[in-house]
């Protein structure tokens, strides 16, 4: 049961931040609604206000700008999940929005809402943190570029300020030799553990010039784990064939688990060393 | 958490219009109203369930402009301008559509509580990929559940549905 509430409907950035300013945290935005609807039908949240944003059209658009795939916030999992460009730029990308929740989730849920709502058992994040984005912050005139990686405060919290809309995720395309794995494990219907790498090698393909690694939905919130990159970074391949194990231990203790519903904090920490492992033997794959 | 109540000067309501089972509807809805609320309580259509009510089971899923959505999820205004249809609008003059006939055929239901859910999500698959596999088939399908078939029955109905419209249409 939804209680009463006003609808905004602005059509540009600058109206949108406005409302947001004015009616401070009486007012949220509005996107796919598919997480923000369920927290105010439990009567977790309320608010006077829902500011739609869809009216600002050209939030929808995926294009490329030289090196970098430029994501619109308002495009749905669906649109990227079939996305020509995605498809062919970020297939790492396609392939996590394809195992978004379920279809009808994908249709009317929009990455920008899922980064936004910044619900700890999330998939997009985690792998937007691998691959480097940049998400763009805007309010009024102003406009700002926030690296995915500084995005996660906490559970539930962003480094938006309260009359900022993220309009844009820019994410640069992969230098090659390299590849891109996300890989998630659940029992519920929101994965215990989302873990993704992005490996790049030198040009003869025998050492790691440089690897990303982010978990997610282990801990309050996404984030790079350091520690086991740069236990890797600068190996051979063999080498870090042979040492995963010992990468996947330091990434667990890393990864700020927490014991919650989807599982205790030491199993997380052991399917965060699974996963990186798999993961980094399939990123590997792809470096043909 | 700012709250308050909306006082009754506040109250909002949006004229929407949108075609119901080919049928235009024309009513004023407030912000709030969920779709299926509007369908099932005030259209009286009520093929479409609510069960889980959080998006997971599928037993809400209606169509709008052909593509699966949970009413129990959907703001009513939303679908201003669109077409909505409820598994009411399936059989067409009185003839059931295949996969009506297919579940029936191939025992894909026992209760049918997500049974109108469960035709209407194998529409929309069937509608963009007449000829899935069972893969891409249960792919699609996995936000519909079933608590009484274990789904070997619903996958062989729509199944058999996708051969017996592609049989229809060559």
């Amino acid at each position: 049961m939804l209680r009463r509430f006003r609808l905004e409907e602005p059509t540009s950035v600058a109206e949108v931040s406005e409302l947001l300013g004015r009616f401070g945290d009486s007012a949220k935005i509005y996107a796919g609604g598919t997480e923000l609807l369920l927290a105010m039908k439990e009567g977790l949240v309320q608010y006077e206000r829902l500011v739609n944003i869809k009216g600002v059209t050209y939030l929808n658009e995926v294009k490329q700008n030289n090196g970098e795939v430029h994501i619109g916030a308002l495009c749905t999992h669906r649109e990227l999940e079939n996305s020509p460009l995605v498809k062919e730029k970020l297939p790492a990308l396609a392939k996590l929005e394809e195992n978004v929740a379920n279809v009808r989730v994908r249709q009317v849920g929009t990455l920008g809402g899922n980064l936004c709502f910044a619900e700890p058992h999330a998939d997009p994040g985690t792998l937007l943190i691998a691959l480097g984005a940049h998400l763009v912050a805007e309010k009024g005139d102003g406009k700002r570029e926030v690296p995915a990686e500084s995005f996660f405060v906490d559970a539930y919290e962003t480094a938006l300020e309260p009359d900022e809309v993220l309009t844009r995720i820019i994410v640069p395309v992969p230098a090659q030799p390299s590849g891109i794995c996300y890989m998630k494990f659940g029992y519920l219907e929101r994965p215990s553990v989302g873990l993704a790498v992005a490996v790049k090698l030198n040009s003869g393909k025998t050492a790691i010039d440089d690897i990303k690694i982010a978990v997610g939905c282990a801990g309050p919130a996404p984030k790079r784990v350091a520690e086991a990159e740069a236990f890797l970074k600068g190996k051979s391949v063999d080498e870090a064939t042979r040492t995963i194990p010992e990468a996947g231990e330091t990434a667990g203790r890393a990864s700020q688990a927490i014991s919650d519903l989807h599982g205790a904090q030491d199993y997380k920490e052991h399917i965060v060393q699974v996963l990186l492992k798999r993961s980094f033997q399939n990123a590997l794959s792809q470096c043909t | 958490m700012a709250m308050t109540t909306l006082r009754h000067s506040d109250l909002q309501t949006l004229p929407i219009s949108f075609t119901l089972n080919g049928k235009l509807q024309e009513l004023d809805v407030e912000p709030h109203e969920l779709l299926l609320d509007v369908i099932r309580d005030r259209l009286g259509l009520t093929g479409a369930k609510r069960s889980c009510d959080v998006q997971v089971c599928g037993a809400c899923t209606l169509l709008v402009d052909g593509r699966p959505v949970s009413a129990c999820t959907t703001l009513a205004f939303e679908v201003r301008g669109r077409s909505v249809m409820t598994i009411e609008g399936l059989a067409e003059n009185g003839k059931l559509h295949p996969l009506q006939q297919a579940f029936i055929e191939h025992g894909g239901f026992q209760c049918g509580f997500c049974t109108p859910g469960m035709i209407l999500a194998a529409k929309a698959l069937l509608d963009q990929n007449p000829h899935p596999t069972e893969e891409e088939l249960k792919h699609f399908m996995h936000g519909n559940i079933c608590r009484c078939t274990g789904y070997k029955k619903i996958i062989e109905s729509i199944m058999a549905a996708a051969k017996n419209i592609s049989e229809a249409t060559h």
